[in-house]
């Protein structure tokens, strides 16, 4: 890029306009403040020979030669001010050395320049590379963008960056206009901006000597927090239903195979982490084979990932669960051990480190709905995928053969089998089931958080309350309670740090078992005893 | 006969109480002789690694006891015994932590981890723990209370079965996210190591080492005979009742509630009383005791052993912590599989445990 600008500029060496030649010879001469100065006046122009000098400047190849100043590469040699080739090079040049105060404002500089690019996704890149820290040089031309600006985004941007700088550097009352201003904005630097404002330092003294200052940056602290606070509000409202759409989909299997069958099932949390590593296999032969259609990868993991716990799922219930119905506690200690030996033998396969799983293109990404609210598309994804399974799992059990027979042996185990119902397959079946819908919420998990041996087991506890505190036998509960617990868990989070929340949700549900030991929504009648 | 020989003569046959006096003189003849007055060099010489894996597993022997009390004989499946452990384990801990001194890394009053995170004081929950007193009266009182606690509002709502070994795990679980943090004060992840003396002797010599190992061989002997004393009392056919056919206990007239809470405190008691002998001799103790893993892990020292039989825990506890220690050194990888499998096959063949199954061919021949 540097080497092409030089050409052209050699290319154009006639025809081009001539820089100021005081401030050229400022830059190269002057001392550490005129030198500013100097660029400042420089970049202002929005010169292309500007950028030419300023690059060649940071770069160390810009010469002196008496009072002319040149940029030099090899053994070519352009004026720095008139942009004329210099024909033989003057033997007498000295280098002109830009210390590290200068080099970071040219940095600044250049990418101020960059505002004026004709390419949106460049100015907005320069106006975020610019709002972490702008120099004073480059404010003229910062201001000269913000008035051709088109783009709301942006001219957002260059009015927060200006009233910053106007903040650190101008007069009182261009101070308080800058405050003003940044009240009128929405977006959470300028809150931040402002809340320095009213810092204190440690003796309890406010850093901010000016009166009038702190009362201007108070009002438009709040009047920023009002228009801020919905969007907080609407953030939270959604990392509650994001956090609950997952602890559904890490229940709903639980739910069939505990809250239908009554099987403690100790590996459900394996047969999730089995079908995570199923995405990641179909990922991997997608990338092999089939790199075009590798955003599809997920379309084919989804099926996949169901059939392959489902299918370790109908093998376990058949080799071990089978012989251990009607006594719980035993089930349990048999699952756990299922569980660990499906752990190691993961880990002897895909190793003990957790593997890459990548999210397709269509998946990354956000939707903005608020200036401080982002929703990504892999959470958004994700709750709908659950609302689906959801559906698709209560069609299954209202409206299909299976799904009836399932509901009748879960009633009364000795009747349907009288009325001709095959209760041991329907047992297997339906546990297959519920660990497929483990696989689907392995699949859907594998896009969000890391995928490891111990995947499964970070999700057995809280699965294990969601199925407990919704009330076991009970669909509609389990719904409930995994979208009460993502909200508690999340608003805790906002008031007192994850691993708190996380705490309080767990004694909450503790004592309210103790309180109602049915669950939230307690079978009626006798079943209730059993 | 006088009651005490009457009492003596329910606990165990002759057999049985000459293969406990043989047990005890090789515990507290033969194992001090052997390591501490035969020279290193001699084959019959007992290493300081062996003293300290007997004195471990000897401490989890203790846990099993526990487990068994409640679970054998009551029926209470709990998936967070090792939350009583680690608390017992982490009083005796503050204790040690205070008896470093100023021989931490930074010359501080304080333990190394407080003066890292920048603290001038001592948190209130640590008053007193430099008192060996205080510190012993903690071990028994945090678990014991915690239990009766959380004992007396599941009993009394009749959570039982299986919600209540969810519920437990849940506690246990919640616990460890708590003693993670470093603001808890009990040095987070890393808890607390690198203790030098135990009343007043340094805690890394033989002798020490020896005393440790003699106090809790007693102490697992004396928890064996006190669960035996109860399991063959009255109270102990109550127990037995409840676990079969806890409403018809009831409606004879049983407060069946009493019972189970009694027990239940007593068995986290125990496991406190384990946990502190157990990290002056493993030398560290840390929030990961409290995972929900290590909880489940002991019933399954229990249920290999032996459900009900008091003997048959410590022989389980023995047992797989022992298959444990070969495994996880000599083929790593494979351990997991076998503690897998430990669980499946012994609920799925060996209901009645090792002792079970030696007692059935017992009876065969």
């Amino acid at each position: 890029m540097r080497a092409l600008l030089f050409l052209l500029l050699l290319a154009l060496a006639g025809p081009s306009v001539a820089l100021d030649r005081a401030a050229v010879a400022k830059l190269a001469f002057g001392d550490a403040e005129e030198r500013s100065v100097a660029l400042g006046v420089l970049v202002a122009g929005g010169d292309p020979q500007a950028v030419a000098l300023l690059e060649a400047l940071s770069e160390g190849e810009v010469q002196s030669a008496g009072e002319r100043v040149l940029i030099v590469r090899g053994e070519q040699a352009i004026d720095a001010v008139t942009g004329e080739k210099v024909a033989p090079l003057p033997a007498e040049r000295e280098d002109v050395v830009a210390n590290n105060r200068l080099r970071r404002e040219i940095e600044n500089a250049l990418s101020a320049l960059k505002l004026l690019s004709p390419d949106r996704a460049s100015r907005l890149a320069a106006a975020q590379a610019l709002s972490s820290g702008a120099s004073d040089a480059v404010i003229p031309l910062v201001k000269k963008a913000l008035a051709q600006e088109s783009d709301p985004d942006i001219q957002s941007l260059l009015g927060q960056i200006t009233a910053t700088m106007e903040l650190q550097s101008g007069t009182k009352e261009g101070r308080l206009e800058a405050i003003r201003r940044l009240g009128e904005s929405n977006s959470p630097n300028s809150k931040t901006l402002l809340m320095g404002l009213l810092e204190k330092d440690k003796t309890g003294k406010f850093i901010e000597a000016d009166d009038d200052v702190r009362a201007a940056a108070q009002a438009s602290l709040r009047s920023v927090e009002a228009k801020l606070v919905w969007g907080e509000m609407a953030g939270l409202v959604f990392a509650g239903v994001s956090l609950g759409s997952i602890l559904l989909l890490a229940a709903l299997g639980l739910a069939i195979t505990y809250g239908l069958m009554g099987v403690i099932n100790m590996a459900h949390g394996e047969l999730i982490m089995i079908g995570a590593y199923t995405t990641y296999v179909v990922q991997n032969l997608f990338r092999a084979h089939a790199p075009q259609a590798f955003d599809a990868y997920l379309l084919a993991a989804l099926p996949a990932a169901f059939a392959g716990s489902a299918l370790v799922g109908m093998v376990l219930e058949r080799v071990v669960i089978r012989w251990l119905y009607g006594r719980p506690l035993e089930t349990l200690l048999a699952t756990w051990g299922i569980s660990l030996a499906l752990i190691q033998s993961v880990r002897t396969i895909f190793g003990a480190q957790n593997v890459q799983v990548e999210n397709p293109g269509w998946m990354s990404g956000g939707i903005q709905m608020l200036s401080n609210v982002v929703l990504p598309w892999n959470r958004v994804m994700i709750i709908a995928f659950a609302a689906l399974v959801l559906a698709g799992m209560w069609l299954l059990l209202t409206r299909t053969r299976l799904g009836l027979f399932v509901r009748g042996v879960t009633q009364n185990r000795e009747m349907a089998s009288c009325v001709g119902v095959p209760t041991a397959r329907v047992d297997t079946l339906a546990f297959g089931l519920g660990a497929g819908i483990a696989g689907l919420a392995g699949c859907a998990l594998s896009q969000i958080g890391n995928v490891g041996p111990d995947l499964g087991q970070g999700y057995i506890v809280d699965s294990f309350m969601v199925v407990v505190f919704g009330g076991v036998g009970q669909l509609a509960g389990t719904v409930y309670a995994a979208l009460t617990l993502g909200f508690a868990n999340k608003f805790l989070e906002a008031w007192s740090g994850a691993v708190i929340a996380k705490i309080a949700v767990l004694v909450f549900i503790i004592i309210f078992i103790q309180r109602r030991p049915q669950g939230l929504f307690a079978l009626k009648g006798r079943a209730a005893e059993a | 006969m006088g009651p005490i020989a009457t009492t003596i003569s329910r606990l165990y046959g002759t057999r049985g109480w000459i293969a406990l006096g043989v047990i005890c003189a090789v515990l507290f003849i033969v194992f001090p002789i052997l390591s501490l007055a035969v020279p290193a060099s001699s084959p019959f010489h007992v290493s300081q690694y062996w003293i300290t894996l007997i004195g471990k597993i000897m401490c989890y022997a203790i846990v099993a006891l526990a487990m068994d009390l409640v679970w054998g004989y009551a029926g209470i499946l709990s998936l967070g015994h090792g939350l009583f452990f680690a608390l017992g384990g982490y009083a005796m801990g503050m204790h040690l932590m205070r008896q470093i001194g100023r021989q931490g890394q930074y010359q501080s009053d304080l333990p190394d981890f407080m003066v890292f995170l920048d603290w001038k004081e001592y948190p209130w929950h640590w008053w007193n723990t430099d008192q060996f007193w205080y510190a012993a009266l903690l071990v028994v009182l945090v678990p014991g209370v915690l239990a009766y606690v959380f004992g007396f509002f599941a009993f009394r709502s009749r959570v039982k079965g299986v919600y209540f070994s969810i519920i437990t795990q849940a506690l246990t679980f919640a616990a460890m996210l708590l003693f993670f943090r470093n603001a808890t004060g009990f040095g987070g992840n890393n808890g607390f190591t690198d203790f030098k003396s135990i009343l007043g002797f340094a805690i890394a010599t033989p002798e020490t080492r020896m005393a440790l190992f003699a106090a809790t061989g007693a102490t697992l002997i004396g928890a064996l005979l006190l669960g035996r004393w109860l399991v063959t009392s009255r109270f102990g056919r109550v127990l037995m009742a409840i676990r079969d056919a806890e409403q018809r206990v009831a409606f004879c007239g049983y407060n069946t509630v009493n019972y189970k809470l009694f027990i239940w405190t007593l068995s986290a008691v125990l496991c406190g009383i384990a946990g502190a002998l157990y990290v002056p001799q493993v030398g560290i103790i840390n929030p990961s005791e409290m995972s929900p893993a290590n909880s489940i892990e002991i019933a399954i020292w229990v249920a290999v052993g032996g459900r009900g039989t008091l003997a048959g825990a410590i022989v389980g506890a023995g047992v797989v912590n022992g298959a444990k220690s070969f495994f996880t050194q000599a083929f790593p990888e494979y351990w997991l599989y076998v503690l897998g499998l430990a669980f499946i096959l012994v609920t799925l063949f060996l209901p009645q445990g090792l002792v079970g199954l030696l007692r059935r061919w017992r009876t065969a021949t």
